[in-house]
């Protein structure tokens, strides 16, 4: 079997697959990237790297990767419908694949609103969904959004989608997941997860559909380094769910710092038992040097 | 309804500087809007001429958009703009350019801010409805329009922001997937949502050309 990338390997093989996330500097200083992927480097089976996340000015998610190809670790490009309309996405997914790039998550993108620029003027020519749907008909079909054929090269590339279990209206969640499925995705990273109880019934509607068959869920985990960075992501980043007890136990530990590295391994642990659930995406923010270990200490090691 | 805001007046007094000054209003949007009416036009008069800047005359086009009724209603008033230096225009930007069609001696100076295409909730209370991109789709959402009123323009469902019915980006603002979801559900037409829906046709907005 030819796989396009060792994500769509590892994930194919049925093994609990494991991303983590790098973000770029805010600056061009390569040296920054190199040293977090340092880090990780046998840790994840694929390294996301993000696109002007939270709508802050960063370098490039192409160049981030590029980085890491020179450094022989798989990078998973994360494209955002925020920046660019139809014609400048269909352009960087040919430049992605023809150096190399061979996973790519399609995203709408965090409101521009939310970031360092917010005067700026969102795109948003096309959504999430019809990102995927791009993509897989020109991988698939050689054919771009227009229907204008792709004259040298389909873009074989390994396709992933975001999803979020806890946004509202919850009804709609799952009928975005199948949607994606149609779409042309071929796995889904999810919005961090810490409510265990909201993402489980989610799970249940995802397997009743018949939908974990069909494409592969990895799961969100954020390790919570302070209490600062709790209430920022339970109070001010759209779409998170802290359930109340996570954010008493951060708020009354002696170390916050112990306490969110323990929280982390028990949701991976309990995460792993869920029926349907391929694997992890870590997102560690401003604390990319605990993955290392938790993925040690939830006993995910080696990597291949 | 074509929303505006009046610019700040002394922003306006800057623009304006020592005059004289000739005030147009609009007898449409900018009256229902309490931006460019008679009694806005009379209020800015006043205020100018508190503040010693000399005000030659003033008119309610009926409406500013409308060359031929313009150029009907501005001749009365000749003298008045031709002993102007500046022309106060509060109506859209529409209304403000097909005067600057007409007068073109004077320096134009917009008073009003043109916001969107909306509805007028209560008095001065908008929300907008309407973005003008030529191809219209609110039948396949309730009668509601994803593109105006999502600020991610999404056709396939609600981005990963919204909670308890409010949009990521305000508080203040219903998430209209929000409410196109609670409406075709309690019409039994969910299943209109399961299709994905193909990016929209761009070229069929006016933006690509300017005349009809």
């Amino acid at each position: 079997m030819n796989y396009r990338s060792n994500l769509e390997k590892v994930l194919s093989q049925g093994k609990f697959t494991v991303t983590a996330e790098i973000g770029p500097p805010k600056g061009s200083d390569p040296e920054k990237i190199r040293k977090k992927a340092e880090v990780l480097r046998g840790y994840a089976d694929s390294f996301n790297i993000t696109d002007n996340q939270t709508a802050v000015v960063r370098m490039s998610s192409i160049a981030g990767c590029t980085i890491l190809l020179n450094m022989d670790m798989e990078p998973l490009m994360q494209i955002t419908c925020r920046d660019r309309n139809r014609i400048a996405l269909q352009s960087d997914v040919l430049g992605a694949a023809a150096i190399g790039i061979k996973n790519i998550l399609c995203l709408t993108g965090d409101h521009q609103s939310f970031g360092n620029h917010p005067s700026a003027k969102g795109v948003y020519d096309i959504d999430s969904i019809q990102l995927i749907q791009i993509l897989k008909n020109m991988r698939d079909n050689g054919i771009f959004q227009s229907g204008d054929e792709i004259i040298s090269g389909r873009p074989e590339i390994f396709i992933g989608a975001a999803a979020n279990p806890f946004a509202d209206p919850y009804e709609l969640r799952v009928d975005r997941l199948e949607k994606k499925v149609r779409a042309g995705a071929d796995f889904i990273q999810t919005q961090s997860v810490f409510n265990v109880d909201k993402f489980n019934e989610w799970m249940d509607e995802v397997r009743s559909r018949g939908l974990d068959n069909k494409i592969h869920i990895l799961a969100g985990i954020t390790p919570l380094k302070s209490l600062k960075i709790t209430e920022r992501m339970k109070f001010h980043v759209p779409g998170v769910d802290i359930p109340e007890d996570i954010y008493k136990r951060m708020k009354t530990a002696v170390d916050p710092k112990k306490e969110g590295y323990g929280i982390a391994l028990e949701l991976i642990n309990e995460i792993k038992q869920i029926k349907g659930v391929h694997g992890i995406h870590i997102t560690a923010l401003f604390w990319e040097e605990s993955i290392p270990s938790l993925v040690k200490d939830s006993a995910l090691l080696p990597r291949s | 309804m074509i929303i505006t805001k009046q610019k700040d007046f002394n922003t306006l007094l800057d623009d304006v500087g020592k005059g004289p000054v000739f005030i147009i209003g609009c007898s449409e949007c900018a009256t229902l809007c309490h931006t460019g009416g008679e009694e806005e036009v009379v209020a800015m008069k006043r205020a100018f001429e508190d503040n010693k800047i000399e005000v030659t005359g003033w008119v309610v086009l009926d409406p500013a958009c409308h060359l031929q009724n313009d150029k009907r209603l501005l001749r009365k008033h000749t003298d008045e703009v031709n002993k102007a230096k500046k022309v106060l225009v509060l109506a859209c930007g529409n209304g403000a350019q097909t005067v600057s069609e007409i007068i073109t001696e004077c320096d134009i100076i917009t008073g009003t801010d043109t916001l969107f295409l909306g509805e007028i909730k209560r008095v001065n209370e908008f929300e907008k409805r309407c973005i003008m991109c030529g191809d219209c789709i609110v039948d396949l959402f309730a009668g509601l329009c994803p593109i105006s009123r999502c600020p991610k323009h999404m056709l396939n469902g609600p981005c990963g922001g919204a909670k308890d019915g409010k949009c990521e980006v305000s508080q203040e603002m219903d998430c209209i997937w929000d409410i196109i979801y609670q409406r075709l559900k309690s019409n039994g037409r969910l299943d209109q949502l399961k299709e994905i829906k193909e990016p929209k046709d761009w070229s069929k907005s006016i933006d690509m050309g300017r005349k009809l």
